[in-house]
């Protein structure tokens, strides 16, 4: 296949045609920035926080972020780099050894917050507790603990935004999962830019890989010979999201552009499902540790509670 | 015709005995979806529709990583 572009060796087919190398990486460049402009996720005031975990998503974000700002005369001084260690066995410990030396590499600080020291549990050792009483599974908790830690830690640092590196196939997955588990209410968070009412204890998450798809941003990094060793985390077969992830790439092979498809369906409604979550109720603060919380007591501290008595 | 694949996920290396003749047959024949995959040839990201040649040494990379 050749480039619609050059007629150079094509590296990747899309919807609209096969681009070659120096094509593709102009183009997800293209799509990520204006992704950002588009949805105004950075402004020259913004401190900016990136949640890492040295993973091919989240090198890419990084490396793209840090290339806007300097793109846009933005100050990136104020530029963190935060990563959660989960504390799982034989997946962690590699990617945030590869994130180490991107930073480094990138000259961006980082720094690490551990499940461990944070709530006194690795999720290695959490999990089976909890399980045994809730049916959790480890994606649940450690879902929970690192939203519950990336938001603290950004806002410690001063942090008006987010970046994460989600991308299109992580949200096609979610609102498919979403609708499968009539969860609507957790739809509303989702989009571009995530939330749905400002308050002072959320510091906004912002996705600039929206649009990009999962094949897409390997093939970036792999381009731009970033050091992502192949790790898949030991638990994710065991969610929910494995499924329909599987389930979304049979139906992109078969129709092609149906995770795109989703996506936009999705944004003609988030408007809609973001007006009627303004009727859930205010956001309290945690009675226990003083987090932003829906209820009483936040997820975060359930699951630890549950470990105390577990 | 004989190929060589590494596969990164499982991080083995097989001798195939391809019955077609590109990298889609390949895919369809170790029946892996190409949405998940780059196959890479003499370090180049190759598409699905390139025809492979006898002894060919070839990298499946996984797209999907993470949790």
């Amino acid at each position: 296949m050749r480039c619609l572009k050059c007629q150079n060796s094509a590296v990747i087919t899309l919807q609209h045609g096969a681009l070659c190398r120096n094509h593709f990486l102009s183009y997800f460049e293209e799509k990520v920035f204006k992704t950002i402009q588009k949805y105004q996720m950075i402004s020259r005031d913004d401190r900016i926080c990136i949640a890492t975990s040295g993973g091919k998503d989240s090198l890419t974000v990084l490396y793209l972020t840090r290339k806007y700002l300097e793109k846009n005369n933005i100050p990136k001084e104020t530029l963190l780099a935060l990563a959660i260690d989960e504390g799982i066995d034989n997946y962690r410990q590699t990617t945030l050894e590869d994130l180490k030396k991107f930073c480094q590499e990138h000259d961006v600080p980082l720094q690490i917050v551990s499940n461990k020291e944070e709530f006194g549990h690795t999720l290695d050792e959490a999990y089976p507790i909890v399980n045994k009483d809730s049916n959790k599974k480890p994606c649940n908790i450690c879902g929970v603990w690192r939203r519950y830690l990336l938001n603290k830690h950004a806002r410690k640092h001063g942090a008006t935004k987010v970046v994460t590196g989600h991308n299109l196939d992580d949200e096609a997955q979610a609102v498919i999962m979403n609708i499968f588990k009539a969860n609507t209410k957790l739809s509303a968070n989702l989009g571009p830019v995530s939330g749905v009412k400002e308050h002072d204890l959320f510091v906004q998450r912002v996705k600039p890989l929206y649009f990009c798809s999962e094949k897409e941003t390997r093939l970036y990094t792999v381009l731009m010979e970033f050091q992502v060793d192949f790790t898949e985390c030991p638990y994710a077969s065991e969610g929910f999201r494995a499924h329909v992830r599987d389930m979304l790439n049979d139906f992109e092979h078969k129709y092609k552009g149906t995770k795109q498809g989703i996506i936009n369906s999705f944004l003609a409604i988030l408007p809609l499902l973001k007006e009627q979550a303004q009727e859930y109720g205010e956001i309290k603060r945690c009675v226990k540790c003083e987090e932003p919380a829906n209820n009483e007591i936040c997820n975060a501290c359930k699951i630890k509670e549950a470990l105390q008595h577990g | 015709m004989n190929i060589t694949v590494h596969f990164e996920k499982e991080q083995t290396t097989k001798d195939i005995l391809l019955t077609g003749t590109s990298v889609n047959d390949l895919l369809e024949q170790l029946k892996i979806n190409p949405e998940t995959v780059l196959v890479v040839r003499n370090k180049e990201v190759i598409t699905e529709d390139e025809i492979l040649s006898e002894n060919d040494n070839l990298q499946i990379l996984s797209v999907i990583s993470g949790g």
